[in-house]
């Protein structure tokens, strides 16, 4: 379980993502904070261009050279990540912070054997023999679930399946016993049945072995049935944040309800009836972003969205609106 | 039903696999003795993992593929070996990713106006008249004519693509996927535009997708489909309140419904899909299914009937001595 009287393992503030182009900057993270405990998942929900992976690329140090990070703090365990040199990021990397990423056809080497890049995995971190790496190899393989592990290790990432090699990457982030997991849509790829037994095994792992997990995803189902806690992202901020219990049960922000409307819901949307929808498009984030961002697509704007944001709920549940209730009461949602 | 407007009459496509250079080939059985009847307005929902063969299926159905062997009816009528012109007035696809599936060197009216001028539709002013009505019908502004696929989102190039499929005013339209690559918030725009257009038009869809939830919502009836076999077809309540098939049951268990108060769900289907070349004895599911016995492994279940749909499972079977009559999974 995690322990929130504790230190946050992570604890970002004021992140803030910024990228020149031509014709301006582009804010694509515009100051979000967020703490992770061990053995917490954070899921981290938001459409295509909300900035939800750029955030995970930037807590792992591996942004764009042109892309232009700022942080009034990035903590991880004590080691302030802004001040980090790369080679100090490129130690933590693959060892006390693992990632999954969606594609696991492209973040395994065709070229090189199932063996060779677990046993790589550990051997760049830890001064062990290949024989114990192998050894490792093989009880981590067979803990994600993969039969007849030994034999396993000569093969080629394309003899295996895409659910198997998802298992192998999990395997491989799992070699040096990370405190921290960030996983990219790391189902995104697969079938259903598979995107169940991954994620089973993603939140089995995490909880016996007390690691933190940011799972990045634009899969609700996905955030409700694994997060501890939530940040739904629109345009490059964090707009409510909370337990996953309190912001599916009562979301405050509009754009988490109108989310939330936009998908079937077994039992609950009648077959066949028209799914709610969010009205407009993502607005452009070049050049100065001003008030809420949502405000262009949200039934409840006024003239004081164009200002300044304030920041509401009660902690941990938090949202950016400018109504006390977040409008639920204009939506006729029970306050 | 209303009359039939499609029906497959054991449909099956097997393509010859050569594995390694002095390998013989093998047959893969990518469609499987398959019968479907679609009734017109009807919306069929396609589900199945992926190399189910569900795609090869659609295929058929657009006349990309021939079957090795069945036959496909529209209106009572053959359409196999047809002149894949004449079938592409009456069927016509929308694909998954609308970022491939549009010439980006053409503007929208070309993009459009295709069908119309490869059927040799009418004149140039009344093909850009009923452009403009169709575009109109999708939710694009007249603006977005001269403008390219890349100047466009996602959202809307799907809205083109559905313009475009929907210009000759076919019959039937085979979704493929049609929202996957789409965000949650335009994917519900997208599907509530495919529902009204359906109603508009009385189009009937085939619509395959990964998205149980989506299927549920749109589908009148849903077939599910197994390493080339449908092993349930049965109206979209039934289905998805009780489903029969051990498989069936599998994969609506794994829809991660939004709900905090579950977790993820054992989908109990331990071993990976089975090698579509060397598929398993018996039951091709026996492998994965909870409820397997011996039977299984050696006898391949019929199909049997079951209220206005069928089911592929010894379970259902009357005379199998594994027969269970009040069996819902």
């Amino acid at each position: 379980m995690s322990d929130v009287t504790a230190n946050p393992l992570l604890s970002v503030r004021g992140l803030t993502l910024d990228i020149p182009l031509a014709s301006g900057t582009l804010h694509a993270v515009r100051g979000i904070d967020f703490d992770l405990h061990r053995g917490e998942t954070l899921c981290i929900v938001g459409e295509s261009g909300s900035g939800k992976s750029l955030t995970s690329l930037a807590v792992m140090g591996l942004l764009e050279k042109n892309i232009k990070r700022s942080a009034t703090r990035m903590d991880f365990d004590g080691m302030e990540l802004t001040r980090a040199s790369k080679r100090q990021m490129r130690a933590l990397r693959g060892d006390r912070i693992a990632m999954i990423f969606q594609e696991p056809m492209t973040s395994l080497n065709p070229a090189y054997t199932i063996g060779d890049q677990l046993i790589e995995a550990l051997r760049l971190h830890r001064r062990v023999s290949r024989d114990k790496a192998r050894a490792r190899a093989v009880e981590l393989l067979e803990k994600v679930g993969i039969t007849a592990a030994a034999s396993r290790l000569g093969q080629y990432p394309h003899q295996l399946s895409g659910g198997l090699r998802q298992r192998v990457v999990i395997a491989m982030a799992l070699m040096c016993e990370p405190e921290l997991i960030i996983a990219d849509e790391p189902t995104t790829a697969l079938d259903v049945t598979i995107q169940a037994q991954i994620l089973r095994l993603l939140v089995d792992l995490t909880k016996e072995m007390n690691v933190a997990m940011i799972l990045i995803t634009h899969d609700l189902g996905v955030v409700a049935r694994v997060a501890d806690n939530v940040g739904v992202m629109y345009a490059g901020e964090l707009v409510e944040t909370g337990p996953a219990a309190s912001v599916f049960g009562k979301p405050l922000h509009p754009y988490t309800r109108g989310l939330l409307r936009c998908i079937p819901q077994p039992g609950k949307t009648a077959r066949g009836a028209d799914l709610g929808t969010i009205p407009g498009i993502v607005p452009s984030l070049m050049g100065d972003v001003q008030g809420c961002a949502f405000r262009t697509r949200c039934p409840h704007a006024v003239d004081a969205c164009r200002e300044a944001i304030p920041e509401r709920g009660e902690p941990p549940h938090e949202f950016l609106c400018v109504h006390p209730d977040g409008a639920r009461a204009a939506e006729g949602e029970p306050a | 039903m209303t009359a039939p407007v499609l029906e497959l009459r054991n449909v099956a496509k097997t393509y010859s696999v050569k594995q390694g250079i002095f390998g013989k080939p093998k047959p893969l059985k990518a469609v499987n003795d398959v019968s479907l009847t679609l009734g017109r307005g009807e919306v069929l929902g396609l589900v199945g993992e992926s190399g189910c063969g569900k795609s090869t299926l659609a295929k058929i159905l657009l006349g990309l593929e021939q079957p090795t062997s069945g036959q496909v009816l529209v209106d009572g009528e053959q359409i196999v070996g047809q002149d894949r012109l004449a079938l592409a007035r009456r069927i016509q696809p929308i694909f998954q990713d609308p970022y491939s599936s549009l010439n980006p060197r053409k503007t929208i009216a070309d993009i459009v106006s295709l069908p119309l001028l490869v059927h040799g539709v009418g004149d140039a002013k009344s093909r850009a008249k009923s452009v403009r009505e169709m575009l109109e019908l999708v939710g694009l502004p007249a603006r977005v004519l001269n403008t390219y696929p890349s100047q466009m989102s996602g959202g809307q190039r799907q809205r083109v693509a559905i313009a475009r499929a929907l210009i000759m005013h076919p019959e039937i339209v085979i979704c493929d996927e049609p929202t996957s690559a789409l965000d949650v918030s335009v994917q519900s725009q997208i599907l509530n535009l495919l529902n009204d257009l359906r109603e508009e038009f009385g189009l009937t869809y085939l619509f395959i997708s990964h998205d149980l939830a989506v299927v549920e919502h749109l589908a009148t009836r849903v077939a599910v489909m197994y390493l080339g076999r449908i092993v349930e077809e049965a109206e979209v309540g039934a289905l998805f309140d009780a489903p029969r098939h051990p498989y069936a049951r599998a994969l609506l268990n794994s829809v991660l419904t939004p709900d905090p108060s579950l977790g993820v769900p054992d989908t109990q289907l331990g071993a990976a899909y089975p090698n579509p070349i060397a598929p398993p004895s018996g039951c091709h599911f026996h492998p994965r299914c909870p409820f397997a016995q011996a039977e299984c492994q050696t006898k391949a279940p019929r199909p049997v009937p079951r209220d206005a749909g069928m089911v592929e499972c010894h379970l259902h079977d009357p005379e199998s001595a594994m027969y269970r009559p009040d069996f819902t999974v």
